[in-house]
Parts: structure tokens; C-alpha cells; sequence
């Protein structure tokens, strides 16, 4: 079976190979003005002549795991050919510009050969993985290469290697804040969803405190952090008070109107049988408003993080991963700083992946999860 | 023959932004216990509200309705009826079987397991029990909501236009399943209907309603026995008071033209 490639997977080899070409034309790099010619650097010039090798894929068939190891090749070599060049020439750019188009090549044709079912749905996992190794490579060789100052921006190897050495730091920091973000979250979520039914069950509380969640949620978070430390204290407590005041409106907001999300008929239908507030409530209302309140839960799992962090800049005891940004930040300890911010990261999308799986669990039968007709 | 609804001088008006809809005016009848009451007329001429003010999901604003001998609002809350939709409004969340089982357990029912599959059979959707509603094709939906309809004991089962959306041959074996039904439990049934045959082929009385305003032209008492085979639809009988119902509705029709 012969496969055929589409246009922009044609453009993307080509130019792939016409980039590896242009790499072995061009000057490769230079130490203290002399030049370094590419056969300086083995892997790399293996890398590129088998990149331009790969345009011969107009006569043969080449399988689509060849680009993904050339990418890896053309990586490992521009990564290795850091540590003796002082000065990247063009050549080594466009040897970038080649593996990057090698990369995007391969998830372009794997994710095609998915779609056709030729390949199994559990190698698409692999397409985020090589995107984000893809980015960070790019960050890292760039950043070096061009000897991007650290104050502006580390590579992320060295990143990582503080994240090592800097592990009981970080995980003090993370407990202090999460602890403020999970108490916040739990009580801002759960009081925004109690005031929501109240909100429903009467008229009068709807006309009164709509506004005032309104209000409230309108406060500038940099407002309301000082004082809440005045009244909640200087630990994580106040911190919690300020993740509250964001969380409850988003949830307020998406509770009431999921509570309308059931249709007239079904509603209809829970009258005819009788049915008391709370029975059309928990039978019905509820889990057709299941669909916003995940919602909610997923917006405010980012608000939350944001708050605690952002509130930790106003005032606390010498640990949370906002204190030690903000006081890192003017010790110019970048390294730490991103550091923070790479366990922040990967905290929120793990807060917000384990609600999506939560999500997808609860409200199988909605139309976006399950993917069919109404 | 005790009454199970009654209305005298029923009217009901919508009001609505662009004026007042008058949906029903004047409406005079009797459903006895046991019989089987079709509604038919064109789009728009009242038969849905009518069965939403036996149900008390509309109030009407003139003259007078019992059901039971109560209020409608008390009928209501005696769970005196079934009411069939024109759409399934199944809780897509829930099996087919929780789903018919929903009222059962609203009522507080002990028994619920033994009616849901005793109602399930009744609609030929055994088998059928653990699939949600959006994996059943629409006609089977339809049949789950009716059998949803069947778990609890009303006597009165409103039902509104609960084939519109079936097929001929679906329909046929519905209908005399639903007649078999009838016979069986000693159900009174008001059932809305844009079919003559069917409404003939049901009924032991037949209601022609007109719209603008919504009001009933002709009440035609079926002469037909209550056990009838498919094929009663070729009689001279059947044939005779089809006749009358489709000049009802074209007399309805020629009075707004
Ligand atoms: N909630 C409402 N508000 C305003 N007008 C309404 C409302 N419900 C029904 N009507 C109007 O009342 C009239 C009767 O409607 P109804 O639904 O009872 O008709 P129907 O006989 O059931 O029609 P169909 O055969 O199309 O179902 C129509 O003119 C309709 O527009
Ligand atoms: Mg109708």
C-alpha cells in the first residue's frame, strides 16, 4: 500500500532537507574568530547528510519512524555540539531549523497515520510528548547558542538541575501554598455552590446576592491580599481567604446557570410525578448542571493557584512558592525563581487534569464527552 | 360510569408578548372511567394544552375541570396519572431501566425491580435494560418513556401524540399492543393523535378539535367493540366514522378560511 504524502507534509521534507543542506554549506560555528567547519562535529554532520539523504523519499518510501530518529539525532548532536563551540554560525541555525522541521514531519505523519488507522491510538500520546521536548530543546539551544544572559532567561537544564538540588526548598514551598490552595479551593468552590442553591430556592437572595458575589469577585485580587492578612494572619489562612474570594464567584455564576440547564419537558416531567423541591433537585437538576459546575471546578483549579501564589507577595512567613519568587526574583536567583514556576506548572496541570478525569467519569452521557448526536 | 375528567366551559388564553393566544374556549366533556379519548385536529388547535390542564402543568382561566373528582393540582399530587410527552425526555444519565424506574422511586416504591421489567416487557424492551438512551433509536426512546409511564399505578394515562415519530409498522404493532394493554389493566387513556386511522382504530371516543381559538367541533362515541383485530380497519363501521372525523376536521378548517 503505497502511502501518499499530503502537501504540507511534502513542503515540510523538503524543506527539512534543503535546511540540512544549507547547514553543511554554511560556516558551523566559530571559537575566538576561527572558524569551526561541520566535520568538526561528527553526530552533526552524520545528522546532516542523512537529512539531505531523506529527500530522496520523492522516489522511495521512507517509514515515518525515520524522521522521528533523525530528529532525535539532530537534537542529541546540536546539544552535544554546545559544549566545544563558542559562537553558532548560520550553519548550526539551520541545522536547528532542519531537526525542528524533522520533529514536525514525524507528528504530522503520525498523527495522519491515526487518523487512517494504520497506527495505534496509544502512539498519539506520543505527539505532546515530542511537541513539548521539541520546545524545550529549542529554549535550551537557543538560550545557549546564543548565550541568552541567565538573568533573562536559563536554559532549562539548568532549571532541572536546580529543581535537584533545591528539592526540600521546593517542597516546603509547594506544601505551604498548596495547603492554602487546596483549603481556598475546597471552601470557595463549596460555599459559591451552597449560595448558588440558595440563590435558586429564593427570589429575594437572587436579587441581593448576585450583586454582591458580583462585587466581590470584582475586588482586585492585589486589594484584598493585605488585608486579608491583617484579619487572617500572616500563614497560609490568608492566603485560603484570598483563593475564596476568587473561587466563589466562577462557581456561584456556573451553578445557577446549570441549574437551568434542564429542559422544560423534564421538569415538567418531575411535577407530573410529584416530585418535592429536593427530589427535582438531586434527580434531575443537579446532574444536568454537572456539565458547568466541572466547569467551575476547572476554571478555579487555575484561579486558585494564581491567588495563592500572587497573595504570598504581601506578607508571609519565610516559606510559599510566591514568597520565594518574590524574594528570589531580587536576589536575582532566575534559576530558582523558574524553578518555582516549573513546579507551579506542572501542580496546576495535574490539579486540573485529575478534575477533567473527574469530569469525564461523571458526565459520560453529555454530548461533548461522549462525542455523538443529542 | 363515574367520571374521570370533566370539563365545563374550559377556557384557556396565553398571554403572549404580540397578544393573547386563545389555546382553548369553551371546552365541554366527559372522559369516563375505562374509555379511550382521542384528540385530533390540526397543529395548534389545543390538544396538548388541554392534556397540560388535566395534568395541572397549565391553569386554566375559565370555567371549570375535574379530574378524580378533585382539582387537577390535587390529582396531581395524588399521582393519579401517567403522562407520555411528545418527546421521551429520558435522563440521558441514567439506564433505561433507572429511567423507568424514576418514578418508582420518587413514589417510594418497594417493588420497584419486578415493575420495571414488567413494564419494559409490556413495551417489548426487555433485553434493553442497561443501555443508556442515547445508545436506543428514537422509536425505542419513545417506547421507554411510555413504559416509564406504565410502572406506577395511575388509572389515567395521558398521552400525547406518543407515535408521532414511529414508523407505519412500528406504529401498528404499538397500537394494538397499547389496545391489549387497555383491555388488560382497565386504564382510562386520553391520547392526542394527528392520525384518522388510529385515532378510529383506539378509540371508544373521538374528539375533533379546530383552532383559533382551540375548541372542540365534534364528539363521535365509536360504535366499534372493545376487542378489535387489525384488520377491523377495512369494515364498513371503521370506514364510516373515519368519514365523519375527517369532515369534522375539514369543517374546522373551512371556518377560517
Ligand atoms: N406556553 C405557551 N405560551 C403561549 N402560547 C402557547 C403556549 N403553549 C401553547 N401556546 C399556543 O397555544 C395554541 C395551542 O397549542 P398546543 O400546543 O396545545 O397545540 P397542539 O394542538 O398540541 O398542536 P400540535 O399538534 O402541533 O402539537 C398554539 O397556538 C400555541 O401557539
Ligand atoms: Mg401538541
Amino acid at each position: 500500500m503505497k502511502r501518499q504524502l499530503t502537501g504540507l507534509q511534502r513542503a515540510l521534507a523538503a524543506f527539512a532537507g534543503g535546511f540540512a543542506l544549507l547547514a553543511l554549506i554554511f560556516e558551523f560555528a566559530s571559537t575566538e574568530g576561527a572558524p569551526l567547519p561541520v566535520w568538526e562535529f561528527p553526530l552533526a554532520g552524520t545528522f546532516l547528510v542523512l537529512g539531505v539523504l531523506a529527500i530522496g523519499r520523492i522516489w522511495f518510501q521512507l517509514p515515518l519512524f525515520i524522521d522521528g530518529a533523525l530528529s532525535v539525532l539532530g537534537a542529541v548532536a546540536l546539544l552535544l555540539a554546545l559544549d566545544t563551540l563558542q559562537m553558532a554560525g548560520p550553519g548550526y541555525w539551520f541545522a536547528l531549523v532542519s531537526t525542528w522541521m524533522f520533529a514536525w514531519l514525524f507528528v504530522e505523519q503520525l498523527a495522519a497515520s491515526i487518523r487512517a488507522g494504520r497506527t495505534s491510538p496509544t502512539l498519539g500520546m506520543l505527539i505532546p510528548v515530542v511537541f513539548g521536548l521539541s520546545l524545550l530543546l529549542i529554549w535550551e539551544i537557543i538560550v545557549r547558542a546564543a548565550s541568552v544572559p541567565m538573568v533573562l532567561l536559563p536554559p532549562p537544564s539548568m532549571i532541572w538541575t536546580r529543581i535537584l538540588t533545591s528539592l526540600p526548598t521546593l517542597t516546603a514551598d509547594f506544601l505551604q501554598t498548596f495547603k492554602a490552595v487546596l483549603a481556598g479551593f475546597a471552601l470557595g468552590c463549596g460555599s459559591g455552590f451552597i449560595v448558588a442553591i440558595l440563590v435558586d430556592r429564593s427570589p429575594f437572595l437572587k436579587r441581593g446576592l448576585l450583586p454582591i458575589g458580583n462585587f466581590v469577585s470584582a475586588l482586585p485580587i492585589i486589594g484584598i491580599a493585605p488585608i486579608m492578612v491583617m484579619w487572617f494572619g500572616f500563614d497560609w489562612p490568608s492566603k485560603a481567604a484570598v483563593v475564596v474570594a476568587m473561587t466563589f464567584f466562577p462557581m456561584l455564576v456556573n451553578t445557577v446557570a446549570g441549574l437551568n440547564a434542564s429542559s422544560s419537558i423534564e421538569r415538567d416531567l418531575m411535577r407530573t410525578y410529584a416530585a418535592s423541591y429536593w427530589e427535582t433537585l438531586l434527580k434531575l437538576r443537579l446532574p444536568a448542571a454537572a456539565p458547568f459546575i466541572f466547569n467551575a471546578l476547572k476554571i478555579n483549579s487555575t484561579l486558585a493557584l494564581i491567588g495563592a501564589i500572587v497573595a504570598e507577595f504581601f506578607g508571609t512567613p519565610i516559606v510559599g512558592m510566591g514568597f520565594r519568587i518574590s524574594t528570589e526574583v531580587g536576589k536575582l536567583n532566575i534559576d530558582l525563581v523558574w524553578a518555582e514556576i516549573a513546579v507551579a506548572a506542572v501542580a496546576g496541570s495535574a490539579f486540573y487534569g485529575v478534575i477533567a478525569l473527574i469530569e469525564r467519569a461523571v458526565t459520560f452521557w453529555h454530548p461533548s464527552v461522549r462525542g455523538g448526536r443529542t | 360510569m363515574t367520571s374521570v375528567v370533566s370539563a365545563r366551559g374550559l377556557g384557556l388564553t396565553f398571554k403572549t408578548g404580540d397578544g393573547d393566544v386563545q389555546a382553548l374556549s369553551d371546552v365541554n366533556l366527559d372522559i369516563n372511567r375505562g374509555e379511550f379519548v382521542s384528540f385530533i385536529g390540526p397543529s395548534g388547535c389545543g390538544k396538548t394544552t388541554f392534556l397540560r390542564v388535566i395534568a395541572d402543568l397549565e391553569q386554566p382561566t375559565a370555567g371549570s375541570i375535574t379530574v378524580n373528582g378533585t382539582s387537577p393540582a390535587d390529582a396531581r399530587l395524588n399521582r393519579s396519572y401517567g403522562y407520555v410527552f411528545q418527546a421521551p425526555a429520558l435522563l440521558p444519565w441514567r439506564t433505561i431501566d433507572r429511567n423507568v424506574g424514576l418514578p418508582l422511586e420518587i413514589m417510594g416504591y418497594g417493588d420497584s425491580a419486578a415493575r420495571v421489567s414488567k413494564a419494559l416487557d409490556l413495551v417489548n424492551l426487555t433485553g434493553f435494560e442497561k443501555k443508556f438512551p442515547w445508545q436506543l433509536s428514537g422509536g425505542m426512546q419513545q417506547r421507554a418513556s411510555i413504559a416509564r409511564a406504565l410502572a406506577f399505578d395511575a388509572d389515567l394515562l395521558l398521552m400525547d401524540e406518543p407515535f408521532g415519530a414511529l414508523d407505519e409498522i412500528v406504529r401498528d404493532h404499538l397500537n394494538s399492543e397499547l389496545l391489549k394493554l387497555w383491555a388488560r389493566t382497565e386504564k382510562t387513556i386520553a391520547f392526542v393523535t394527528h392520525s384518522i386511522p388510529e385515532a378510529v382504530y383506539l378509540s371508544t371516543k373521538i374528539v375533533v378539535m379546530s383552532p383559533r381559538p382551540g375548541r372542540v367541533t365534534d364528539i363521535i362515541d365509536s360504535p366499534l367493540p372493545r376487542e378489535r383485530p387489525l384488520d377491523i380497519r377495512e369494515t364498513p363501521e371503521f370506514l364510516a366514522i373515519a368519514a365523519r372525523v375527517r369532515d369534522g376536521l375539514r369543517a374546522g378548517h373551512s371556518y377560517e378560511e
